[in-house]
């Protein structure tokens, strides 16, 4: 029963950084109808800031700074410089040029930095807390929850609640229509790849440090896992993301201590399978989402 | 003595207007003026499908390139990006409505005004206008057909344009809902706004409109007062396609 009891309450941490990755997802799916394979790429390229950042510095702050930063400004640069260049009559041409833009990313970094992996000190412990005999989250967990709550609270509040979120949701749902009503519309897609940037990062960069550390390919299972989330939830579903990427979380945590960490893929990808099968669309999808 | 006052340019003027789509003619040397010497009034565009009434919408907008021609918003070019229209006064509905499926009714109608001073303020007067208040909360994919085009029109109207452009408002209401949209683009003009339609509804055209200019294979073939249009021959043949005496 303590077993359980951890697993769940570790899955739950770990399944909201994979919720926060996979609504990094849906900000660019939403913007801009694409699949951004590249998006563990980015989110690496800025942990690797962040981690420069940290070693000169040394505080573990500023490297979350640069993190943000890092990944808003890259995401911003590939949707500028190469994504708005290429056809959009369908999202395959951009899924290519994502794709593309992962192997060009990696081998820059594996070149720049090499294939080993480089330790990120978390800021927090990483020993469980032990609540009446039972080993629960560490205080770095607890870190990881509550920045990843705060996070999902703020862009429900973005989105939902200022007119810049206003104007993100109109252009990605008609794009000519909101430019007929004055929407700055190729803003906002770059605005949107900003934000989903800065998301990304931030999940990666939680994630590294209870990892086995940063190399060029630190974020490679976490888009897996949240390219999952979001096909499970619906691509253009905010709530998918969230509830998805905890269950994917809690899956993982729970089958990797019950079976074993090489079982975690198989049981990510039968639930994939099961859901694609029921409800292709997703689980939150609507319909015209099904059918976009 | 005093000199003449200076004559305001009008709101909307189009001059030889043309737009080919590959080999195809859509509008030929098109003329047309709304609200002359910035005087608001409506001005009804008919004419059988096909005619090209949507296409002088698209050029005005800057959704479609002419060939030849011009289109002054207040004796100034016309902006050619349509994100810049509401900025010099124009706004316009859309045949399909193009509301925002999933967002709410006062959503929907704070989209032009989003960032604006005041932006809460005007979007439910603009509500108000269109007796839309009970509905400002409900996603507008759950509303009545009648009910989603005065949504288009209330945003429309909240940016509080100079000049409306309205595709086809009438298409699709009841007796009712015509009578009640006639006394809201009676108002609107009151209040200063030039209108320009497309309508294929004739009596809400004959009773809304100052002017009417009748399009057909992209050319004017008449324009006059709505009895002077109906009186007009060519009017006649071009609805019903034969060749005018």
């Amino acid at each position: 029963m303590d077993r359980l009891v951890f697993l769940l309450a570790t899955g739950l941490a770990r399944g909201l950084v994979v919720a926060l990755f996979a609504l990094s997802l849906v900000i660019v799916w939403r913007a801009a109808r694409l699949v951004n394979f590249a998006q563990a790429a980015t989110a690496t390229a800025a942990v690797f800031a962040a981690f420069a950042v940290t070693g000169a510095t040394g505080s573990f702050w500023a490297g979350l700074a640069a993190a943000l930063l890092a990944g808003a400004a890259l995401s911003a640069a590939v949707e500028r410089g190469l994504m708005r260049r290429v056809p959009q009559a369908t999202p395959l041409p951009g899924m290519i040029v994502a794709i593309g833009l992962v192997m060009v990313l990696q081998s820059a970094l594996g070149i720049a930095f090499g294939p080993r992996h480089r330790p990120m000190v978390a800021p927090f412990d990483e020993r469980p807390l032990v609540v009446g005999g039972v080993p629960l989250l560490s205080p770095y967990d607890l870190f990881v929850l509550v920045v990843a709550l705060a996070v999902v609270g703020l862009l429900a509040w973005l989105f939902n609640g200022t007119s810049l979120g206003l104007q993100l949701r109109a252009s990605a749902a008609a794009p000519e229509v909101s430019r007929l009503l004055g929407v700055r519309v190729p803003r906002m897609v770059t605005l949107g790849w900003a934000l989903s940037g800065a998301v990304a990062a931030l999940a990666a960069l939680l994630l590294v440090p209870t990892e086995l550390g940063l190399n060029a390919h630190s974020a490679d299972l976490l888009f897996v896992h949240a390219f999952t989330v979001a096909v499970l939830g619906g691509l253009d579903s905010p709530t998918g993301a969230l509830v998805g990427g905890v269950a994917v979380g809690v899956l993982v945590s729970l089958v990797t201590g019950y079976l074993g960490a090489g079982v975690a893929p198989l049981a990510v990808l039968a639930l994939l399978t099961l859901v694609l099968l029921v409800r292709p669309g997703g689980i939150f999808a609507t319909t015209e989402v099904r059918t976009a | 003595m005093s000199s003449p006052a200076p004559t305001l340019p009008p709101r909307l003027e189009v001059s030889g207007l043309t737009v080919t789509f590959g080999g195809l003619t859509a509008l030929d040397g098109v003329d047309l003026t709304v609200g002359a010497a910035a005087e608001a009034e409506t001005v009804a565009l008919i004419g059988p499908n096909g005619a090209g009434k949507t296409t002088v919408f698209n050029a005005v907008c800057g959704l479609v390139r002419p060939s030849t021609g011009s289109v002054l918003l207040d004796g100034l070019a016309a902006p050619t990006s349509p994100t810049r229209l509401l900025d010099r006064g124009l706004a316009r509905t859309l045949q399909g409505l193009g509301l925002f499926t999933g967002l709410t009714v006062l959503e929907n109608v704070l989209v032009p005004v989003a960032g604006a001073a005041g932006a809460a303020e005007t979007a439910a007067a603009a509500l108000a206008r269109l007796d839309l208040q009970g509905d400002a909360a409900t996603p507008v994919d759950a509303l009545p057909y009648p009910v989603r085009k005065r949504v288009a029109l209330a945003r429309a109207l909240v940016a509080r344009p100079r000049l409306l452009l309205l595709d086809e408002p009438a298409g699709g209401l009841g007796s009712e809902d015509i009578a009640a949209l006639a006394g809201v683009v009676r108002d609107v003009v009151a209040d200063g706004c030039a209108v320009l339609l497309v309508e294929h509804h004739v009596d809400f055209v004959m009773d809304v409109a100052d002017r009417v200019v009748v399009l057909d294979f992209g050319r004017v073939v008449a324009s006059g007062t709505p009895d002077e249009v109906r009186a007009d021959p060519a009017v006649e043949a071009a609805y019903l396609g034969l060749v005018a005496a």
